[in-house]
């Protein structure tokens, strides 16, 4: 197993920016999007529909068709380049370096062949022709997602939804990739087969060491399992850090509402609000902040102030209540508005304890 | 069976449930002439629904839960059993007459708000023909006053204005809001919701959640519930019913059936539910098992292949409901016999 620590990140995406060529306009679903992932580590990244999550996890693995396109920033995965690789360098890195688990398995997986019959076109593109070694670690792969080697002989029409999806993990392990990329895996399931198979995905991680980087529009699912949390809105990051760091006390007001938006089982039975409004049209973005139209602390300075992403102690944040500009931030926010601890920023800032009084007093 | 309805409860009266219904089945005929076989959907399902109650019915996907609401809504012939309506059973409804009467004070609002409304009509379509079809009494004038009046209700604002443009120009969530608002115009006295909040954003959902809590506040409707999200079921639920593989496995009032289950499968349900506040042991034992397709099932216990605390009684007998708390019952031989139930 590779040692996580002694490398440097399996994949290094910046500036990342993809753009639609769409009749009514250029629609940019990605923007400016940097982040790296070191070996092992577990990355979530969460927003609505819309927000830009799929088409950043399409960029990063070259999946992108008309009229999407890259056009700015890269993507370098275990040291290379991947923007502008061509079908076949990319053949020879995906599945083997680079697997990708998508949404609906039904779809994903070929409906007129066997699972085995899939599993041995993979290994054979890879160069991988011995029955023996192709039979032996098909078999290894089902068992280690929980699924009996007869299913290699099953079409998918014949295994439930919950083995569909884990027979797609199989195949992305049959050559112990370095990086898997899932979309939503989780999406099509109920909650009791949701949680068995995240806990596969986890045990596995910790058994093979490779990174994940996981999309889903549920935040709650990612909770347990990720090491680092990115928060998406209007194809932009509005939030990145530590996984407990952006729960325990979010930053950006969207990200607080998300996490309200959650009803829970347990405790008293609060009244939610949600989020007002809809996400912005891409096409025609607002001047300012983009979440500024749905933002229940804004102030005047988001609706002309594009905010950048600051540093406020392990995490990155994009919202003006947290820019090291006070006078940007320096608007009364409405009374009541929590917004964590930003100390790091402000002492950073100039004679900056502007927020420092207020309690980190989330619910 | 139904030779005299009317004896077997006190609800003809009118002072009973708004709904119930007593052993309903619904069995599929499935494979060729030569394996026929049953698929049991649904099996023998007695439930209640009282005035300006939200039930909340939950279970996996393939438990039932969907086949419950087309039955109510009579989309389905039930196998047997029968649905009582303010004391009435549902299969006396033959006439169209009586059959749109029901219908309007039982309409169904759909998982998919993409699919459930016509894309080249304009969003006042629906709602008008709805009250044209259910409420012949009402002129033009009167129709269009009161589809502006439910839209205003939902919080489609301005509902004049809403009401002209096609459904591409809304949002999931407004579409949605647009579903309650065509059931909301005929007058219901109960809504059947399947769904209704799945297919939206997280930063949606709540407003329909509470849209439908003030349904019941406001308006005095009845709400039937059918999720897979535990959570949302206990935001606005006043009962929960769980189903698992066709049956009822528990039912009692929200709050308790959540602090006290009593059936093996709710722990399981309730032990997968996602909350960020709660630590997780990611090596505890979780469940690997799936939900069984209910094919010309034998009698035992559906759930005692993955319940961890299965005796023998389980294998050669199917538990029926009992009530074990005031309210609160289950479909279990080890919490019957008043053993303390910890599976999960």
């Amino acid at each position: 197993m590779p040692d996580p620590i002694l490398q440097g990140p399996v994949l290094e995406v910046r500036g990342l920016t993809v753009e639609y060529a769409m009749d009514r306009g250029t629609v940019r679903a990605v923007d400016d999007v940097s982040f790296d992932t070191g070996p092992g580590e577990f990355i979530g990244v969460v927003g609505e529909s819309g927000c830009g999550k799929s088409t950043l996890l399409f960029a990063i693995a070259q999946l992108l068709t008309p009229p999407a396109e890259i056009t700015g920033g890269s993507v370098t995965f275990q040291g290379r380049s991947m923007v502008g690789l061509t079908d076949r360098q990319l053949a020879a890195v995906r599945w083997k370096d680079l697997s990708v688990v998508m949404q609906s398995a039904m779809n994903a997986l070929n409906p007129v062949k066997s699972i085995g019959a899939q599993f041995k076109d993979a290994m054979r593109a890879h160069g991988v022709t011995s029955k023996s070694e192709i039979d032996g670690r098909s078999a290894e792969v089902l068992r280690m997602v929980g699924i009996d080697p007869v299913h290699l002989k099953s079409y998918p029409f014949q295994l439930s939804g919950g083995m569909r999806q884990r027979s797609m993990i199989a195949m992305a392990m049959l050559f112990t990739p370095d990086l898997v990329i899932m979309d939503e895996p989780t999406s099509a399931l109920d909650v009791v087969a949701q949680r068995s198979l995240m806990v596969q995905i986890k045990e596995l991680q910790q058994r093979l060491g490779f990174a994940i980087i996981f999309v889903t529009h549920d935040m709650s699912l990612v909770s347990h399992f990720s090491d680092r949390l990115m928060v998406m809105y209007a194809g932009q990051v509005a939030e990145f850090g530590p996984t407990r760091q952006v729960f325990d006390a979010p930053l950006h007001p969207y990200s607080i509402g998300l996490l309200d938006a959650f009803p829970s089982i347990r405790g008293p039975r609060l009244p939610l609000t949600g989020i007002p409004g809809a996400p912005p049209d891409l096409a025609r973005p607002p001047a300012g902040c983009r979440f500024a139209p749905r933002c229940p602390k804004v102030m005047d300075a988001c609706r002309a102030t594009p905010p950048e992403l600051y540093v406020a102690g392990p995490v990155q944040v994009r919202c003006l209540l947290h820019s090291p500009d006070q006078n940007l931030r320096n608007e009364n926010p409405p009374p009541g508005s929590a917004t964590g601890s930003v100390t790091s920023v402000a002492a950073g800032g100039p004679g900056g304890n502007v927020a420092t009084e207020e309690g980190s007093a989330d619910d | 069976m139904t030779d005299a309805p009317a004896q077997e409860g006190p609800d003809t009266t009118g002072t009973g449930p708004l709904l119930r219904t007593e052993g309903l089945s619904k069995h599929f005929k499935i494979g060729n002439a030569l394996s026929r076989r049953l698929l049991h959907a649904v099996d023998d399902v007695s439930l209640d629904i009282g005035d300006r109650e939200i039930v909340a019915l939950a279970g996996e996907s393939g438990s039932g839960k969907s086949t419950i609401a087309r039955l109510l809504a009579k989309l389905y012939k039930p196998t047997s059993g029968e649905i009582y309506f303010q004391g009435q059973p549902v299969s006396r409804m033959r006439s169209r007459a009586d059959t749109l009467h029901y219908t309007g004070l039982v309409p169904m609002v759909f998982q998919d708000p993409f699919s459930s409304i016509n894309p080249v009509l304009r969003i006042s379509h629906g709602v008008l023909r709805g009250l044209k079809l259910h409420r012949p009494e009402l002129s033009a004038a009167e129709r269009m006053a009161e589809a502006e009046r439910v839209f205003e209700v939902v919080g489609l604002t301005p509902a004049a204005e809403v009401l002209q443009r096609y459904p591409h120009e809304l949002s999931g969530g407004q579409r949605q809001r647009v579903g309650f608002a065509q059931a909301l115009a005929l007058r219901p006295k109960l809504i059947l919701a399947d769904e209704p909040v799945s297919m939206l954003d997280v930063s949606i959902r709540i407003g329909l959640l509470n849209l439908m809590a003030r349904l019941r506040d406001e308006e005095g409707v009845s709400i039937l519930y059918i999720t897979h999200d535990i959570a949302s079921a206990r935001y606005i639920a006043d009962r929960l019913i769980v189903m698992y593989a066709g049956q009822i496995a528990e039912s009692g009032p929200v709050e308790e059936v959540l602090a006290a289950p009593k059936h093996p499968y709710t722990q399981l349900l309730l032990s997968a539910v996602p909350d960020p506040r709660a630590p997780l042991d990611v090596t505890a034992e979780t469940d690997r098992g799936e939900p069984p397709r209910v094919i010309d099932p034998v009698p035992g216990c559906r759930f005692r292949w993955r319940c961890p605390l299965a005796i023998d009684e389980c294998h050669q007998a199917t538990p029926v409901m009992e009530e074990l708390e005031p309210g609160h019952a289950a479909a279990c031989f080890v919490a019957q016999a008043g053993a303390e139930v910890k599976a999960f």
